[in-house]
């Protein structure tokens, strides 16, 4: 797992859902924090969309199940 | 403009201190975070909205059950967003042959909502439909009214044309947004299908404070005033260096054309009613020059109010401004090219806008129609006199530099005042003044044009438009009085306004004797009236006092006027 791939999902979780707490691990899902629901998730993509300058088709979006297929996904578009 | 997550993190501060409006919000598509931007929106522009959000796709619902929770929400205005989205399904389910009649059916819709007693009182403000263009006809679509492109237009105007037979109507135009925007930044495909949400996570903020600014311009906050840096602002180039032959202006010359055009925008807005002002860093003659001599100059010394051009601060000099229109700081646009001087200036001035121009004078056009910033609520016909009556003021503040004494400087301008119940000449001048009129007023009670014919029908009440005019000018309608009786004995003053270009003059006392007379006149023993404090209104938290009328025990807000032992007051204005 790309460390800095989840450091800075990290700023991007505290930032979006507004909880300076949240660390983001592989394991961590939506169940787990009470802020992240369907329409925090959409911003999560678009703030991730525009900090690496990648594009998720919307099948991508609806299907990850936690943070580490999240980051699976970034690392394969960034390269 | 706040993006999304600024505009959240305002909706975790304490707002409690912020005027707080009664609002809903209807729609057919996912709209909650479009009403989280639109609560952020307003406390940005110095409101919050207690916003009630209907569960969406049950628009038709909300609206028709007399139990719904809309109607139990009790809101004074009510945001209706119809996606194009949904009428682009409804089109698809329709047989061909009736899709002719998709926009007429929508609007009888509209129509409905503002005729029914049911949201009297309530102002619908409701979104227009940004086009989809789906291509099924190509060009062609432009011949057939059968087309989902036709229909989407046709729906526009129809709105539009409700909006001016329905006073309680306002269209707040999300489809102008996507014009500005562009159709890609509007809507996100992935984002639609993943949620149901329409606009895309970028396009919320826009639409929200465009529904925010309509709601800020009923509620009587706009800007009033356009205060324009010179040199590299209103033309290329330093007058000063470069000459009259050497600015850059017209088609000429360089760029010339993109001040042209700005030019040609600050003149369109002076025509409508906002004031225009020069605040520059020059020596006058020299500033003046190519207002009167360059033939490409739009605007001329005659569209300018206010010309202040010398080497003090622009801090300085538009609190001088300020000094001569006597409207808020937060009632005033500053444009200047120089981020210093526009550092400075929203330091030093609270309230002031101060739109971050880019640097390529090219931009500055684009860039100022995406901000919106001259939202109203009305437009009649004596904005566009308004500059006048300002260039009338500025001499009238040189003139009162040469008297010591301020009873002779008021004795000299021969103050003639005209007292009348409403007109329906004077009725839509008269709902703007409610509207718009800020710090005197006591109640702050608004009313749209029909409201204003109602009160002018009322024989119970006695209603008052005064005129002002002087030996400089006429101020037109200037002071709006409302009463209504109390008792067989009482009147109370539902609304007594008047418009800050006439401060100081001795208006008040004037018109109170007008009220006591009206009185009398129908046998009233006493008027009472009452202090409602604003934000705005602090001028005249003293007024009643200071005229004479007298505590209520227990009732702190009223003062009450006792007319059997009243004496007129002196005042220097004659009535005609």
């Amino acid at each position: 797992m790309n460390e800095q791939i989840l450091n800075e999902l990290t700023a991007i979780f505290r930032d979006i859902l507004d909880n300076d707490e949240l660390v983001a691990t592989p394991q961590l899902t939506a169940e787990d924090v009470e802020e992240w629901d369907s329409l925090s998730h959409i911003q999560l993509v678009v703030a991730i969309e525009k900090h690496w300058n990648i594009k998720f088709s919307s099948r991508e979006i609806m299907k990850w199940q936690n943070v580490g297929e999240m980051a699976d996904a970034i690392a394969a578009k960034v390269g | 403009m706040l993006d999304l997550k600024q505009l959240k993190r305002l909706l975790k501060q304490d707002n409690s201190h912020l005027p707080s409006v009664k609002a809903a919000l209807v729609g057919d598509t996912a709209t909650q975070l479009l009403a989280t931007a639109v609560r952020g929106a307003a406390i940005d522009l110095g409101f919050a909205i207690d916003l009630y959000e209907a569960d969406y796709n049950q628009v038709e619902r909300q609206f028709v059950d007399p139990d719904s929770e809309l109607r139990h929400s009790d809101p004074h205005y009510i945001i209706i967003f119809q996606a194009t989205h949904q009428l682009a399904a409804e089109h698809a389910a329709m047989p061909h042959d009736q899709r002719a009649t998709l926009a007429q059916q929508r609007l009888n819709f509209i129509e409905g909502i503002v005729n029914d007693p049911a949201w009297k009182g309530c102002r619908i403000m409701c979104l227009n439909y940004p086009e989809i263009d789906d291509t099924v006809y190509g060009n062609y679509a432009n011949q057939v009214p059968q087309s989902l492109l036709w229909q989407t237009r046709l729906l526009n105007v129809g709105l539009m044309q409700l909006a001016q037979r329905y006073d309680n109507l306002t269209i707040v135009d999300v489809a102008a947004v996507q014009s500005q925007m562009g159709r890609n930044q509007m809507f996100a495909p992935s984002v639609y299908v993943s949620t149901e949400m329409v606009l895309s996570i970028d396009a919320l903020p826009a639409v929200a404070y465009r529904i925010a600014q309509a709601i800020a311009a009923q509620r009587g906050t706009f800007n009033k005033c356009l205060i324009l840096d010179l040199d590299n602002t209103l033309w290329g180039g330093v007058i000063g260096d470069d000459g009259l032959e050497g600015i850059q202006l017209g088609h000429g010359l360089g760029i010339g054309r993109a001040f042209t055009e700005l030019q040609q925008w600050a003149k369109k807005l002076q025509q409508r009613g906002v004031i225009l002002c020069v605040v520059s860093k020059n020596d006058e003659q020299v500033a003046k020059e190519p207002f009167v001599h360059h033939p490409d100059m739009v605007l001329r010394l005659d569209d300018i109010a206010v010309f202040v051009a010398n080497w003090e601060t622009k801090v300085d000099n538009i609190r001088a401004v300020q000094q001569v229109l006597n409207i808020g700081f937060d009632a005033m646009v500053f444009l200047d090219d120089n981020p210093f001087e526009r550092a400075m200036v929203r330091e030093h001035i609270l309230g002031i806008t101060v739109p971050e121009l880019p640097d390529d004078p090219a931009d500055y056009l684009e860039y100022l129609y995406g901000l919106n910033l001259f939202e109203t609520a009305s437009a009649s016909e004596v904005d566009s006199k308004r500059t006048r009556q300002y260039q009338q003021e500025a001499q009238r503040v040189e003139l009162k530099r040469t008297f010591a004494n301020e009873q002779e400087f008021l004795a000299s301008l021969g103050m003639v005042a005209k007292v009348e119940p409403f007109t329906p000449f004077s009725i839509p001048r008269v709902a703007q003044l409610t509207q718009r009129s800020n710090q005197f007023n006591l109640r702050t009670v608004r009313y749209s044009e029909d409201d204003v014919r109602q009160l002018a029908s009322d024989p119970e009440v006695i209603d008052m438009a005064l005129s002002l005019s002087d030996r400089f000018g006429d101020h037109g309608l200037i002071a709006v009085v409302v009463m209504r009786p109390l008792d067989n004995e009482s009147l109370m003053v539902d609304t007594w306004l008047m418009s800050c270009r006439v401060l100081k003059r001795g208006m008040e006392r004037f018109t109170l004797n007008q009220m006591v007379e009206a009185a009398r006149a129908r046998g009233y023993r006493r008027i009472v009236g009452e202090y409602v404090p604003t934000v705005k209104n602090g001028m005249v938290a003293r007024h009643y006092p200071e005229l004479g009328f007298r505590p209520i025990a227990g009732e702190p807000a009223r003062w009450s006027l006792d007319l059997d032992e009243y004496q007129q007051l002196e005042t220097t204005i004659t009535r005609v």
